[in-house]
């Protein structure tokens, strides 16, 4: 299978399989008018499979976003042809309308134009909470 | 210390502050009588919590202020569908202070974002409520005479009981503190509560559902509500609302200095046999709260001893 090398843009490498079109809709991807390649189950020595999304033009990522999704993804910045930057990415501290908190008794539920905050409160077992009730993101 | 939302807000020392302030007040009230003349207190109670509510109006009273608010939030313009932040926007322009009970969990650090005065959390759904641990915090000082060094069973409801998670907190800072932790299964302190405040802390701790197992061992026994309000489901909150009922019975092997500690109002978890034991520190605990605003009133205004 032949997929082009892209110009100037980015291959966000080393997703976890299965998580392509995950990361797709939370770039906002769909809305962009260049070519975007999603490869989905490739092989990978280190990971055995892995999906991979190039981007064939330059664009904002929201990094935190894409770290909060899987932190162990690579964007490679490519200019002209070439890989100019590997950028490895980490839990983000804080996320910003990524994620809605689950909490019925949480004020965000009814606090008009509230943004939703989460806060990473254990990085090892990666905890958020959210910065209001302090509800986890993962119960 | 512009508000009070949580208490983790306040350090170990601006704890003992406000606890030494606290003790001067009973010692002196004289002295305290004016130092709020001519400030308002607002209390914005978008629940009803009439004994939270009435400690901290007595105490912004006492020290010569004046208040004003709602009792709930029928009574408000809530009710007319406007936003925490709007309300807190409008209320800073007639109060230097405003003390906030809301059913939402986090509203009163919405409400912190966007006030130009002090706020202070008087209670936030199932999650903080600072000034309770404070009362009780002075209440273990003056009954005890020291905050460290306590064996303290917590029995009731360990799972949705906000005063016991915030005292776990609080008491996880000072040295030798040994937690009994006395529920129901179905009530049992969340396991994030045990892993991110008493594990981390290397505290101490048992579980049990006998509330006499280790009475002879306790220094304090703090008893909580089982709470209806908290409940979704109102056969669970009735299989469980009597689970424990404190009585001269189940005291006979505790200590005799044993300080006896409920956060208020009280169902049937204690017996009124218990009431005139010298032990009964519950009513005191009430009175203490009221010294503690106070303190705590004068911290936010700013106001010199």
């Amino acid at each position: 299978m032949n997929i082009d090398t892209i110009k100037n843009g980015y291959v966000i490498d080393h997703l976890k399989a299965g998580k392509a079109m995950e990361v797709y809709k939370l770039l906002n991807l769909e809305t962009l008018d260049c070519q975007v390649a999603i490869i989905t189950n490739a092989k990978s020595n280190k990971m055995g499979k892995k999906d991979i999304i190039k981007i064939d033009k330059v664009i904002h990522i929201d990094l935190d976003k894409l770290g909060f999704i899987d932190p162990n993804v690579t964007v490679n910045i490519v200019k002209n042809d070439k890989i100019e930057e590997k950028r490895k990415l980490s839990l983000p501290k804080k996320i910003i309308n990524v994620a809605t908190c689950k909490n019925p008794r949480c004020i965000t539920s009814i606090e008009k134009d509230l943004d939703q905050i989460f806060i990473l409160t254990d990085e090892e077992k990666k905890i958020y909470r959210c910065k209001y009730c302090e509800a986890s993101l993962k119960d | 210390m512009k508000h009070l939302i949580d208490i983790k807000d306040l350090s170990v020392e601006e704890i003992d502050e406000l606890m030494k302030v606290a003790k001067d007040i009973i010692t002196n009230p004289k002295k305290y009588a004016h130092q709020c003349d001519g400030k308002i207190l607002a209390t914005l109670f978008f629940e009803p919590s009439t004994r939270t509510r009435l400690s901290f109006e007595s105490a912004m009273l006492r020290l010569g202020g004046n208040v004003l608010g709602f009792s709930e939030a029928s009574s408000s313009s809530v009710s007319k569908g406007e936003s925490v932040s709007d309300t807190i926007r409008v209320v800073g322009n007639y109060s230097d202070i405003i003390v906030m009970r809301h059913p939402k969990e986090g509203s009163p650090l919405v409400a912190s974002e966007k006030s130009k005065v002090p706020i202070i959390n008087a209670g936030d759904g199932g999650h903080n409520h600072p000034t309770q641990t404070l009362t009780d915090l002075l209440t273990i000082k003056c009954e005890k005479g020291r905050l460290d060094n306590l064996t303290i069973g917590l029995c009731g409801d360990l799972k949705f009981g906000r005063t016991v998670h915030s005292l776990i907190t609080a008491m996880s800072r000072y040295k030798k503190i040994k937690l009994v932790l006395i529920s129901p299964q179905e009530l049992n302190l969340p396991d994030y509560v045990k892993k991110e405040i008493i594990e981390k802390n290397h505290i101490e701790y048992v579980e049990t559902n006998d509330i006499e197992e280790y009475m002879d061992q306790l220094d304090i026994l703090y008893m909580t509500r089982v709470q209806k309000e908290r409940f979704f489901n109102e056969a669970d909150y009735i299989r469980l609302k009597d689970y424990y009922i404190l009585n001269q019975e189940k005291l006979k092997h505790a200590k005799k200095d044993l300080c006896i500690m409920h956060p208020l109002p009280r169902v049937n978890e204690i017996a009124t046999d218990v009431d005139e034991d010298q032990r009964a520190c519950y009513f005191k605990q009430a009175n203490y709260g009221k010294y503690i605003r106070m303190a705590l009133i004068l911290k936010m205004l700013g106001e010199k001893e």
